[in-house]
């Protein structure tokens, strides 16, 4: 496995497998020295075009506590700003000797462009509308650790679905470790040919918050209203939001998630955040975990060797 | 420079709009002086086992000059085309600065004279394109100008488009436009459907198209005056330009090889060779393409041959600019993906185009004695793989890289100047 | 551990074929509960000893010591089991994923830390476990124990108790398994 770009090509066992071994790094985590020499002499280097500091941070830590070497290029660094190709600067940064990439980018498919022109492994750290895979991946794990497997879980994802590469990722990751999953948007929101996803559709939370394990709330961006696609944010909390009224006839087995930076008070009512059944916290703490599975998987198990056997 | 010495084409099987024979063809001072059995002369191309047709006319290539001349000139693009089959090509007036006025009508004209085929100058139907002035579009007419088009954009406010039509059919000219209201197309840059879905990217829905192809019918049938529809792309926009030609409208419309061969899926992996406007559309659509050409609801088919800089087809779909390249890839194209009988295909390629180019007294006719000798010889057997380097373009933004297909033009014959001879360019 | 070497050594893929059988049931009980008493002997009781099977062979012999140990002294010793994967060496020759989740549920300061596997080969295994170690805290001393030592030492590592010394040839594998212990090769 060269890269991490999108979830489909991991198949339901290329999941699995990660998360299993997210469990050994959760250990690690758990230690006072939380760190091991697996990618030891190896250089991640993170190639942000898009400001995100917790995402990036999460990947640093991750390659940090394994041993790895870390180089940050962010967009407000020199020569990025100067206009400089996003393929001349992954050449450039190539020409240093690197293992890994991780890129976040606001077009689709520029992780995708970079793994053509490197030898170095790419992960995908979020690219425009289109995947987050590591999200999807420690979304599920958060589900895992807490309610066991994720066949027949019911999981309704509440928001701007259209806009989040979030959504795309975690609808392909809940799908194929078997899921039941309902998209719960106004129909501006959702993406076209919706219908050809497997999935339910719903258009108030209210007619699902009876009937589900898990309430995933996506980022409700403010601009979404200056573009006409909600008529403001206040419709859209009435329709949509987890008010603590809704929260509590979620219940307390339910579990409340998001991926963050959350709009409280939009999305998400300051009681859900903070209930016993939000496990907002936790999907940030597996964050590192999986990441850090993720770049072990990629870089630490060693060449790839055709002719082994299937559980590797 | 007309060849001054008998050039003979011998052995080819012709056919034209009026059939098809077995004859030699004799060329002298750029004109076709003898057809018959066993003829000779000074020079010789050999035909034998291929078809002698008339030559190509491409309604829409983007030649770039002036403005972008490191992407193609008039020249490299005359090359490319000449490789292509076409003896005459209607150059697109998206250039920096635009075709809006008799002075850049003459400085088109003016680098064109060293060409490899005739170059028509279309001119653009409003100043800049921006759709708010329309261009003097007599003064440029008396420069030879008969096809006036916005492409690249299409005129959005239907009251301009109207006088557009109104004044443009007072002087016997043809206004072609490229379908596209802006206002559902802004931001995207692929179709909209199951792929932009999957995708995340932007896509425009085909209404985009086709609300202007409704419009400008319904114009087209106020005014009384000839619209042309240049790269349909949905199986909505094919419908309705069938439905109003059956009315007995002045509709025609051409198609782009890209749109009977590829679709939206091909986007999969990101890369924006295969970013287009019109944007590739679905397999359905693409079968609507097809059955259009099949059924002469669309007359022409037309490159809208597009070169960019690879560094720019390197950016990020959503950045890339849309365009590919097309004219030495027609031709086989459209014989190995449409299924038709070859004089269907050169019907399409060649004298319905020189027709809606207002040039068919000197393009696409019937090869007989007396006419310009704008012909070209094709192997419609010559199976062929399509490579990376782009031909004789300055650009190589090929879609159809590693494609193999059947059909090949093997010389083309300029104003009785063999260009072309054995797929390769003479100067 | 000859699961993870078959699968990691060429020719890869293919299955164990087991040509001898070097030590039975009978023999693999005795020799583990001998292996018991040397540790007792050797560390004049269990006052601070813990014993830390590696995965995946050492883990089941681990808990077998375990059990001889209480059953000799009456004395429960801490049991805990370590993976080694992400401190190996030798990544880029051997693809190996980690197993079992590490779980050493005790302090090892100043602990008498008895390693125990099942095959001693190259000695790479033993070195990444001390590196690991290291990770966790510092113990007083760290012992090996370990039921069979086929030779080809690559590291100056050598083990305190000892199943049964077994000479052996590069291309053969050791497999140790509940019913014994068994000599083969890889067969594709």
């Amino acid at each position: 496995m060269k890269d991490l770009l999108d979830i489909a090509p991991l198949g339901r066992a290329g999941i699995e497998t990660l998360l299993d071994l997210t469990d050994h790094f959760v250990e690690v985590n758990a230690r006072t020295i939380r760190k091991v020499p697996a990618l030891r002499g190896r250089t991640i280097v993170s190639l942000f075009y898009e400001d995100s500091t917790r995402t990036r941070l999460s990947f640093e830590t991750a390659a940090k506590r394994l041993g790895a070497d870390v180089m940050t290029f962010s967009v407000s660094s020199s020569s990025v700003a100067k206009g400089e190709s996003l393929r001349d600067t992954v050449k450039t940064i190539d020409a240093f000797g690197v293992d890994a990439f991780v890129v976040r980018h606001s077009s689709a498919g520029a992780p995708h462009m970079v793994a053509r022109w490197t030898d170095a492994s790419v992960v995908n750290g979020g690219d425009g509308w289109h995947a987050h895979p590591t999200q999807a991946l420690l979304d599920a794990y958060t589900i895992r650790s807490r309610r066991g497997r994720l066949d027949g879980c019911r999981i309704a994802i509440v928001g701007d679905v259209l806009h989040s590469r979030v959504a795309r990722s975690n609808v392909e990751a809940f799908g194929l470790l078997g899921a039941e999953i309902t998209l719960v948007a106004p129909p501006t929101l959702l993406p076209p040919a919706v219908s050809t996803w497997p999935v339910r559709v719903a258009h108030h939370i209210d007619h699902v918050l009876d009937d589900i394990d898990v309430c995933y709330l996506l980022r409700m961006q403010l601009e979404r209203q200056a573009q006409g696609l909600v008529p403001s944010l206040r419709e859209y909390t009435s329709c949509f939001g987890l008010t603590a009224d809704r929260h509590r006839r979620l219940g307390p087995e339910a579990l409340v998630m998001h991926p963050g930076p959350m709009n409280r008070g939009v999305e998400i009512s300051q009681e859900a955040a903070d209930a016993p059944n939000s496990v907002i916290t936790q999907q940030v703490a597996h964050g590192v975990s999986v990441r850090m599975a993720v770049l072990f998987r990629l870089l630490g198990s060693g060449q790839q060797i055709e002719a082994v056997s299937e559980d590797l | 420079m007309p060849d001054p010495f008998d050039l003979v084409i011998s052995g080819g099987l012709i056919v034209d709009e009026s059939g098809e024979r077995l004859a030699d063809v004799v060329i002298r001072d750029g004109h076709i002086v003898a057809l018959g059995a066993g003829l000779s002369a000074d020079r010789r191309l050999e035909a034998a086992g291929c078809v002698v047709s008339p030559g190509f006319v491409d309604l829409h290539s983007h030649l770039r000059q002036p403005g972008m001349e490191e992407a193609e000139t008039i020249e490299s693009g005359s090359r490319a085309a000449a490789l292509g089959g076409y003896t005459a090509v209607v150059a697109m007036p998206n250039t920096t600065p635009a075709i809006d006025d008799a002075g850049m009508v003459r400085e088109v004209q003016a680098l064109a004279r060293t060409a490899l085929c005739d170059i028509e100058v279309a001119g653009a139907i409003t100043v800049g394109r921006a759709g708010e002035q329309l261009v003097p579009m007599a003064e440029m007419a008396s420069l030879g100008v008969k096809i006036f088009t916005d492409d690249g954009t299409g005129v959005q406010d239907a009251l301009l488009m109207r006088r557009a039509l109104e004044y443009a059919g007072g002087l016997g000219l043809t206004l072609a436009q490229h379908c596209e209201v802006s206002a559902l197309s802004a931001g995207t840059c692929m179709h909209e459907g199951e792929w932009s879905s999957r995708l995340g990217l932007a896509g425009q829905p085909s209404e985009a198209e086709e609300l202007m192809v409704m419009r400008d019918i319904a114009l087209s049938r106020l005014t009384g005056t000839r619209v042309h529809f240049q790269h349909l792309s949905t199986a909505g926009s094919v419908a309705m330009v069938a439905a109003a030609k059956a009315g007995g409208l002045p509709i025609t419309a051409e198609a782009a090889p890209h749109h009977f061969t590829l679709t939206d899926e091909c986007c999969a992996g990101y890369d924006a060779v295969y970013k287009v406007h019109p944007p590739l559309r679905s397999a359905s659509d693409r079968q609507a393409i097809r059955m259009g050409l099949a059924s002469d609801a669309i007359d022409a088919i037309a490159t809208d041959h597009a070169p960019h800089l690879a560094h720019l087809k390197d950016l990020p779909f959503d950045q890339a600019p849309p365009g590919m390249l097309g004219l030495e890839y027609a031709f086989a194209l459209a014989v190995t993906e449409l299924g038709l009988d070859l004089s269907e295909v050169l019907a399409k390629l060649s004298w319905r185009p020189a027709r809606i180019a207002g040039i068919a007294a000197v393009h696409g006719g019937p090869i007989e004695v007396g006419r310009p000798a704008n012909l070209c010889v094709v192997d419609r057997n010559q199976t062929w793989e399509i490579d990376a380097s782009g031909g004789a373009s300055r650009s190589s933004n090929v879609p159809y890289v590693g494609r193999r297909v059947t059909g090949r033009v093997r010389h083309t014959v300029f104003r009785g100047e063999a260009v072309v001879i054995d797929s390769h360019p003479m100067r | 551990m000859a699961e993870r070497e078959r699968r990691g050594n060429p020719p890869y893929g293919g299955s164990f074929v087991a040509r001898t059988r070097v030590m039975n049931r009978e023999d693999l009980i005795r020799a583990i509960r001998r292996m018991a008493h040397e540790i007792i002997e050797r560390n004049q009781g269990l006052a601070d000893v813990v014993l830390i099977g590696l995965q995946t062979g050492g883990v089941a012999i681990a808990g077998q010591v375990a059990d001889d140990l209480a059953d000799i002294e009456g004395s429960e010793v801490p049991l805990g089991k370590l993976d080694v994967a992400f401190y190996r060496d030798d990544i880029g020759i051997r693809p190996v994923l980690p197993e079992e989740v590490t779980d050493i549920p005790f302090d090892i300061d100043n602990r008498t830390v008895v390693l125990v596997d099942d095959v001693l080969y190259t000695g790479r295994t033993i070195r990444a476990a001390l590196d690991a170690l290291g990770d966790y805290g510092r113990p007083r001393s760290v012992q090996l124990a370990v039921v069979v030592d086929r030779g080809h030492r690559e590291l100056p590592i050598r083990p305190d108790y000892v199943g049964k010394n077994l000479p052996t040839r590069r291309d053969e594998l050791v497999d140790v398994h509940a019913d014994g212990v068994d000599l083969g090769e890889i067969v594709k």
